[in-house]
């Protein structure tokens, strides 16, 4: 497990994954390097994330949560606007590509909120592939307009109803179904986890937000921010801007993960905060784990972030102290959502609002001459239901 | 490599006969359910067993072992317990007895401690599914300083240099999946089983045992015909998921695993 070796980061990454897919692995392991040596691919991806995705999205300044909050100046990466209403987009354009140059005829992808599956779904219309997305029947349940939503953009939505019933299992059933279908199908997996060489492709395809975020804020107010705050589930979108701004030391980098009920009561998603380090789905990171090593059954209000897993490289930042990590409550992202909303006439997503939620503890600590960049990572639409709002 | 498993399979080798090793997950039904089948699969001709290790996510499981893993964890089975299981079966019997499952759980100590608790305990290998060889390569050489063997596990898909690493790091037997896909009984044997076969053979001494999707005497016989013998997990374990006893679920289960056995060494 040396740090050199690619696929890991420090001691976490790897791939752990059953022999049949090897090869699959490999393959795209190669497609992937030669791609993003190509030009050609470079510019094919950048194309279609200004005149289909409508990047860059906007870093905007929160005048009226500045002021509420009375201390550190308040930013917005507005993922929200991204196409499909999040920045799993962004993911999704990179690795449709690989698998049309790998000439695969079948796509499969696992979701828990529905934001990667509705990216996937979408890629999949616009490239003509067919689309399977597994998510677990609990989710659906909660995430019930993006299942409309696949549907609507033809993908099948294929319902797990195997143990939790959430992101983990639906994650379980797409890793069987590529064991059984791996010579036709392309498994686009929606976060930094996974076996190699999804951390660190999902990443490199995630980084844009990162890469705009750096250039806007510069542009806007000439320095750094202080600090950046995401949410993390298996931490796409956090990597994704965090990793623009690792090698400048004084900005904080911060991720909040689901607190659920509170850390204390055990019903939460936050391995990197409770978890310990193992095993699940492929790579060596922080899981939430019994004494026996069975992994735990998690619980958040937002099912994107409700995974008792984490991606790799955020537990190398963690680990290296590179970056910070936080728990929020359901309680205080569903506060932090609503006021946003009222305050900014933008709903965030419920995964998104556990950064908001912790961006306004930290903005009364750090004060008036500091600034924070929130990553608004999707818009809550999916989120509302009739009866929600008194 | 173990002494128990090169012993059976030195004495099978010898006497012209294949090999057929069943597979039961730990725990399904009880430790002590478990315990009483292990000994009377000894009885009904079984060369070594493999004893699956439940876990909460088996992803490369079909439906009937994740449901036995399911019912397993409901009864409370954790690794500490099959390890001391396995050490009160070996004043009883001597057939080899592997460990299956997914890693996480075997790493809950280092892989020194680890390969010596199984050891001590009278564990002859491990079959980690999700621990493929170039990752495992300390747990690879733990076991090889414990005698404890490593079956690592190889497809139809795999490329000659997959191949010819897995049969570098497999000691005991090569577990040669017959399909691409997950655990389970299929109605028809795949095509191109022999080809197959052929590729592994030309890189290992070791005896090629083939699993998944073998269920019934008939296919068993025919699958031990061009290998050297046949490992059958799910068509066993599914005896077990009925709402029978105890008694009724061993009968049921043993009666399958001793027709199996017979059609594998005539």
């Amino acid at each position: 497990m040396s740090a050199t070796r690619p696929g890991w980061f420090g001691e976490f990454g790897g791939c752990f994954a059953p022999e049949v897919l090897m090869p699959a692995v490999h393959e795209l392991q190669k497609t992937y390097a030669q791609a993003r040596r190509d030009p050609k691919f470079r510019q094919e991806l950048d194309t279609i994330r200004r005149n289909y995705a409508g990047r860059p999205t906007p870093l905007d300044t929160a005048a009226r949560l500045t002021q509420a909050w009375g201390g550190a100046k308040i930013f917005l990466k507005r993922e929200d606007l991204n196409h499909t209403g999040s920045h799993k987009l962004n993911n999704c354009l990179g690795q449709i590509l690989l698998a049309k140059r790998m000439g695969k005829k079948r796509i499969i992808a696992e979701t828990g909120a529905g934001q990667h599956g509705v990216a996937a779904a979408t890629v999949c219309a616009r490239f003509g592939i067919p689309c399977r997305v597994y998510m677990g029947t609990e989710d659906m349940q909660r995430q019930a307009l993006n299942v409309y939503r696949m549907r609507l953009l033809g993908a099948e939505v294929y319902a797990v109803d195997s143990g939790t019933r959430t992101l983990k299992d639906a994650m379980n059933e797409a890793i069987r179904d590529w064991i059984t279908n791996v010579d036709n199908t392309y498994f686009l997996l929606g976060s930094v986890a996974g076996f190699d060489p999804y951390p660190k492709m999902v990443c490199d395809f995630q980084s844009v937000i990162g890469q705009e975020a750096r250039q806007q804020i510069l542009k806007q107010t000439g320095r750094l921010p202080d600090a950046i705050v995401a949410c993390v589930g298996g931490g796409s979108n956090a990597i994704g801007i965090f990793s623009s701004f690792v090698k400048d030391r004084k900005v904080r980098l911060l991720g909040v993960e689901a607190g659920g009920e509170g850390l204390v009561t055990g019903r939460h998603a936050a391995p990197l905060a409770r978890g310990r380090i193992g095993v699940l789905h492929g790579s060596r990171s922080y899981v939430m784990q019994d004494a026996d090593g069975q992994i735990l059954n998690t619980h958040s209000v937002a099912a994107g972030l409700d995974y008792p897993g984490v991606g790799p490289e955020l537990s190398y930042l963690k680990d290296s102290g590179r970056a910070e990590f936080i728990a929020v409550t359901d309680t205080q992202a569903l506060a932090a959502q609503k006021e946003m909303a009222r305050l900014e006439g933008i709903i965030p997503a419920t995964e998104s609002a556990h950064a908001v939620a912790y961006a306004k503890f930290l903005a009364k600590k750090l004060g008036k001459k500091k600034s924070i960049i929130i990553n608004v990572s999707g818009r809550g639409d999916k989120d509302l239901k009739p009866g929600d709002v008194q | 490599m173990s002494i128990r498993l090169i012993n059976r399979l030195l004495k099978e080798r010898t006497a012209g006969r294949k090999l057929f090793v069943p597979f039961i997950t730990a725990g399904d039904r009880g430790l002590d359910f478990t315990r009483q089948a292990v000994l009377a699969l000894d009885q009904a001709g079984a060369d070594a067993v493999e004893l699956g290790v439940p876990f909460s996510d088996p992803l490369a499981d079909g439906k009937v072992i994740q449901a036995s893993s399911q019912r397993a964890l409901e009864q409370h089975t954790t690794l500490a317990g099959i390890i001391d299981m396995v050490h009160t079966l070996r004043s009883k019997t001597d057939m080899p007895i592997l460990l299956m499952g997914y890693l996480n759980p075997f790493l809950q100590k280092n892989a020194n401690a680890m390969a010596k608790w199984l050891v001590q305990a009278g564990v002859d290998g491990t079959i980690i599914p999700d621990y493929p060889p170039e990752e495992a390569m300390d747990w690879i050489k733990a076991c090889g300083e414990q005698d404890l063997d490593t079956v690592f596990l190889t497809t139809p898909n795999s490329t000659p240099d997959r191949l010819a690493a897995v049969a570098q790091a497999s000691t005991g037997y090569i577990y040669y999946v017959s399909v691409t896909g997950t655990t389970g009984a299929r109605t028809q044997l795949p095509a191109h089983l022999q080809q197959g076969i052929a590729r592994v053979r030309s890189m290992t001494f070791l005896p090629i045992l083939v699993g998944f999707g073998i269920a019934t005497p008939e296919q068993a016989a025919r699958v031990a015909k061009v290998s050297d013998g046949v490992i059958v997990g799910s068509a066993l374990v599914k005896t077990l998921a009925g709402k029978e006893n105890n008694r009724a679920a061993l009968k049921k289960f043993i009666q399958l695993a001793a027709n199996i056995a017979k059609a594998v060494k005539k």
